[in-house]
């Protein structure tokens, strides 16, 4: 049994497994996307701007922004925790990380439903 | 359990410096998978903000599309896609192999070794591929 000195607000399993779930959603999205970019569709901007006015393709990409910014935020935390020991700077990363990311999603949300 | 003596035990954990992981020790290929692993979701990180900008213009309208078009065209923007291309498909096989390995698949040397080989040479040919393609 592993006697654990209980520091921050969880273990880290959640993110682990969090990682994990968002990766599978994400590679699947990728094959899908890649196969139908290649195999399916010539592409020119009717086809490309039909192709993102489905509702099934914006909430599929929607589920892949967040399922990016989740596993980004996740191995993004691990680097800062790994090479950025003081805790201001590591703080000061972190929070920047999280805003740049919750951007992210905001505009892709933008994108999507224009 | 017994206290190693003064002059034989080892200053624990021994940081090694990027100078001396490159060209003084020999990594397994696994932690080449490893590092580059993380090297390559960084990058990916950092081109987020390039790639959003793509998608937004190339949506926005017909102009968009085509300056975004031809914009692609430039060697150099290719190349940027074709290193982005390459984190991508480095940093998706890797995590298939840890993916695989968190289920207890492939843990044993013989097999980790294959596996790590796999990984480089999979991505890197499938990056050849896209770089055929984009040209």
């Amino acid at each position: 049994m592993v006697k654990r000195i209980v520091v921050g607000a969880h273990y880290g399993s959640r993110d682990w497994l969090v990682q994990r779930v968002t990766a599978v959603i994400m590679a699947v999205y990728a094959v899908v996307a890649v196969y139908v970019l290649n195999f399916g569709l010539p592409v020119n901007y009717p086809v490309w701007r039909d192709l993102f006015a489905q509702g099934w393709m914006r909430v599929a990409t929607l589920l892949f922004a967040l399922s990016l910014a989740w596993h980004a935020w996740v191995g993004m935390r691990d680097v800062v925790m790994d090479y950025v020991k003081p805790d201001g700077p590591r703080l000061t990363l972190q929070v920047l990380i999280l805003l740049a990311l919750a951007c992210y999603v905001g505009w892709a949300i933008q994108i999507l439903w224009r | 359990m017994a206290q190693a003596p003064a002059s034989t035990a080892k200053p624990r954990p021994k940081y090694l410096s990027l100078r001396a992981l490159i060209f003084e020790i020999r990594m397994p290929l696994s932690a080449w998978v490893s590092i580059l692993h993380r090297a390559s979701g960084i990058l990916l990180f950092a081109a987020m903000v390039w790639l959003l900008y793509l998608l937004d213009r190339s949506l926005s309208s017909e102009a968009g599309f085509d300056a975004i078009r031809a914009y692609l065209g430039f060697r150099s923007v290719k190349l940027a896609l074709l290193v982005l291309a390459w984190a991508f498909l480095h940093h998706f096989c890797a995590g298939i192999r840890y993916l695989l390995l968190d289920l207890h698949k492939g843990v044993d040397l013989k097999a980790s070794r294959v596996s790590s080989f796999v990984v480089l040479a999979v991505s890197l040919l499938l990056t050849v591929l896209v770089g055929v393609r984009i040209w």
